[in-house]
């Protein structure tokens, strides 16, 4: 197992660096940069600026001195865009918020969603199935983007109960609507992918057999059949558990957050180069890494599986 | 004429002390002094140096002064500068400080806005707004952006610590006005020098405002708190300003309507109901922008265009009434001139544009293209290119109906902003949306954008317009130029100008102080108060 761990961090190395390359030569190709503006600025002040941030260097010095930076002092360099600041500070500021609300949104997720779905599976067909289906067909076709504004509609303005935006984090009433917004589409999903698992699992040979035995149902179903079911729903759950922490443009753009996901919006738009790589390499060290976390949660839940 | 009345109204204004906008008898002042506004996106950068946009520009106004302030029709009145002495040959200006303090309690001294001036141009400071004090024509700016000189060379001089003088390499009528641009604000060496980039951190930050950095969260909020420590601060009312950070408009709205905001943009087309249910709050006021379709007449543009009759009968073919009445719908006005309607001292000539009847118009336009070779039966194609925003979209296809009956095919090309920028300013494009804002109130603002040495990205040249621009750098009555550059503008038709921007916004009643003549809309926060409810 941990040779099997060593391996894929080892891997992972090549695979980043891959990445920044490739997204590095990407942005370069799109047209206009970072000082391309509406009001044409003079020749002379565009070198000036290029001559500063290293962009008259060819591409590849470019590249070679942004990495040296990182690997020798963890320094992702400067914003384009937001001089004042330099893209460490940017994702320090922004990155703690959309980790708070998408932890807190995925937790809900989860638990709402597989409970769902383990109840729709259990009463198959009946009352109780057709509700949990119906929430969660529900929830899945309204967008987020539709919800947002509805949330902050009946809960700012009807109710006066929640601040409309903006984030806080001493205080929770910031985060709700964030949370809900955010995770209502993925709980969908989630009570969709359990319950279909879950009426597979229950009509396998080992559920009939245990039942046969005359073990109690909430002990079939918990210990026997809830286990082999949430498989499927694991190797979903590594990403979106990825993609919910790193944020969402929808959910930064209607609430106002300050989160990463915008950021990472906006700095592909301004072409800000430098915060464009730092939150892309964020996201692809986060995804390399759940999806090794994934991979030995697989072999935890099933011992059939052997690294 | 013009000329000569700003001027001595500028004179009298200084003469006097500066005038604060107070409360009128029988207003009850709240006692929560408190403004909160809105923002559409995260303020970029707080240094004035640095500073592009407009909403860090409402900030920077509050944190920062400059050597002059706008009243609310946007007239000069003193700021840090108590009087000034222009030369006989207004190529020397000199300025006479008052006691200002900043924020740590160091005397504000000519030596500041030295500091800052050669600061902006200085090429290791790489400011995207250097070009400003170019446009200022302050000796040895051009070269010391281009690094041909020291940063030291700059026209600017400290006589003693509360004199300041500058020299410009030309007559420039609009000098004076340029002075409360952010970019002219003074800087705190000492400070900079200290924490570099960072300097702009709240604690960190010190300016010579009427108001200091309380909080800032980046994209989220900016909070500003009145500064005990300014010249004038007895006579200001408010006590914090709060910017608030919603990306989306009609999210906004709803957030102004829980009493969350005091002041939003209304979103496009929601005008004219908000303005009936809430005549108190809806207002549009006149704003210093021009909406036009760029026509390219360059070597890569397309044969057509490079034929007078044919930009005309596009222009003349615009609806322009439908679009401000129809689509807009936000008390836009619309466009027979480049200059925006409400500038001081420009005078709006009589074009066939403005005196023709749209039947007449769309009459005459057939009549030019069909001169011009093209009609129903050999349709002119071409391609109509625009930025990613939902009412250039709208106005892209209205214009596209308004040009189909002519003969005359459009594509349309929606692009990202940054492709569309780039390919403005590569010539690559056959007609393409574009619009201005005004950095200072006066024509010229707008007219140097035709310039043949101009932003001009549709590279039409003419010399006639040329001469008129330069001479009007040193002209005791510019309206005739102006005028005159416009029918040249309304002859050659290098772009069909469309619309003049309103300010279209909701805006609380309990708030006072708010310009709303001012077609820069510039605003300071120092200016305001809130009535009790």
């Amino acid at each position: 197992m941990f040779a099997y761990i060593m391996r894929r961090l080892a891997v992972a190395i090549p695979t980043l660096l891959l990445l920044i390359v490739f997204s590095f030569v990407l942005m370069h190709m799109a047209p206009g940069g970072p000082f391309t503006q509406e009001r044409a600025l003079p020749p002379q002040v565009i070198a000036n600026l290029n001559a500063k941030y290293g962009l008259d260097q060819p591409l590849w010095r470019q590249i070679a001195s942004y990495l040296w930076g990182i690997v020798a002092n963890f320094d992702f360099g400067p914003s384009f865009v937001y001089p004042d600041r330099t893209v460490n500070q940017l994702i320090a500021a922004g990155f703690p918020v959309t980790l708070t609300y998408g932890t807190l949104s995925f937790i809900a997720a989860v638990v709402v969603g597989v409970g769902l779905g383990v109840v729709a599976a259990i009463w198959h067909n009946g009352f109780l199935d057709y509700l949990a289906v119906g929430i969660s067909i529900g929830a899945q076709v309204l967008p987020n983007f539709v919800m947002a504004p509805i949330l902050v509609l009946v809960f700012t303005l009807w109710y006066r109960m929640l601040p409309g935006g903006g984030w806080s984090f001493e205080d929770p009433s910031y985060w709700i609507m964030p949370v809900i917004a955010l995770g209502t589409s993925y709980m969908a999903s989630i009570a969709r992918i359990t319950r279909s698992s879950m009426l597979e699992v229950l009509g396998s040979n080992h559920i009939r057999t245990a039942r046969a035995k005359g073990m109690p149902e909430h002990r079939v179903i918990l210990r026997h059949a809830l286990k082999p079911a949430l498989l499927p729903v694991i190797s979903y759950l590594g990403p979106v558990f990825v993609s919910m922490i790193t944020g969402s443009v929808v959910i930064d753009v209607y609430f106002s957050t300050g989160g990463i996901g915008k950021a990472f919006v906006d700095s592909a738009l301004n072409r800000d180069y430098a915060v464009m790589m730092g939150v892309t390499i964020l996201v692809g060290a986060l995804t390399i890494l759940f999806n090794l976390v994934v991979d030995i949660l697989y072999a935890w839940i099933d011992p059939k599986i052997r690294y | 004429m013009m000329k000569l009345f700003t001027t001595t109204a500028l004179l009298a204004a200084l003469a006097m002390p500066a005038l604060a906008v107070q409360p009128a008898e029988g207003e009850k002042l709240a006692q929560n002094q408190t403004y909160t506004y809105w923002l559409l996106d995260a303020i970029k950068s707080l240094d004035p140096a640095k500073n592009t946009d407009v909403e860090g520009s409402d900030v920077l106004r509050s944190l920062f002064e400059g050597l002059m302030n706008e009243d609310a029709k946007g007239a000069m009145i003193p700021g840090v500068a108590e009087s000034f002495e222009e030369s006989d040959d207004k190529l020397t200006y000199t300025f006479r400080l008052r006691d200002a303090k900043w924020s740590n309690g160091d005397p504000v001294t000519a030596g500041d806005f030295v500091y800052a001036w050669r600061r902006v141009v200085d090429p290791e400071t790489a400011s995207e707004y250097a070009w400003f004090m170019e446009l200022m024509n302050i000796v040895n700016a051009t070269e010391i952006v281009k690094g041909e000189k020291s940063p030291e060379e700059l026209g600017v001089k400290a006589i003693d610590d509360k004199t300041l003088e500058v020299t410009l390499t030309t007559p420039t009528p609009y000098f004076i006005k340029t002075l409360s641009h952010a970019t002219t604000y003074p800087v705190p060496q000492k400070v900079i020098e200290a924490e570099g980039d960072n300097w702009t951190q709240p604690g960190k930050l010190v300016g010579n405002g009427a108001f200091v950095l309380e909080s800032h969260n980046l994209g989220v909020d900016i909070t500003l708190k009145k500064n005990p420590d300014y010249w004038d601060a007895e006579n200001v009312l408010m006590e914090t300003v709060k910017g608030v950070t919603v990306n989306d408009n009609n999210v906004a709205l709803t957030r102004y309507q829980a009493g969350e905001l005091d002041r939003v943009q209304i979103p496009a087309g929601q005008y004219p109901r908000l303005k009936q249910e809430y005549p108190d709050q809806a207002t549009s006021i006149p704003y210093a922008c021009s909406y036009a379709y760029i026509y390219n007449v360059s070597e890569k543009g397309p044969e057509a265009l490079k034929d007078v009759r044919v930009r005309r009968a596009l222009s003349l073919a615009i609806n322009r009434d439908i679009i401000v009445d129809n689509v807009l719908q936000g008390g836009q006005r619309p466009a027979t001139t480049w200059t925006h309607w409400a500038i001081e001292g420009f005078e709006q000539p009589e074009t066939e544009l403005a005196t023709l009847s749209q039947q007449e118009k769309t009459a005459k336009a057939k009549e030019l293209l069909a001169e011009a070779g093209y009609g129903p039966d050999n349709p002119l194609n071409l391609t109509l290119q625009y930025n990613t925003d939902e009412s250039h979209k709208k106005l892209a296809i209205a214009v596209q109906q308004f040009w189909k009956p002519l003969g005359v095919n459009v594509t349309l090309n929606n692009v990202e902003w940054k492709v569309h920028t780039d390919r403005l300013q590569n010539q690559d494009f056959d007609v393409a949306r574009y619009a201005w804002c005004g950095d200072y109130n006066e024509a010229s603002t707008f007219l140097d954008w035709f310039r043949t040495d101009g932003y001009n990205s549709g590279k039409w040249s003419n010399a006639e317009y040329d001469k008129l621009m330069a001479d009007s750098k040193t002209a005791e009555d510019t309206t005739p130029l102006y005028k005159r550059a416009e029918e040249i503008l309304a002859e050659e038709v290098p772009a069909a100008f469309v619309y003049h921007y309103a300010k279209v916004d909701m805006i609380s009643p309990r708030i006072k102080g708010l310009p709303t003549e001012n077609v820069l809309n510039t605003w300071y926060a120092k200016d305001l108060y809130r009535l009790a409810d």
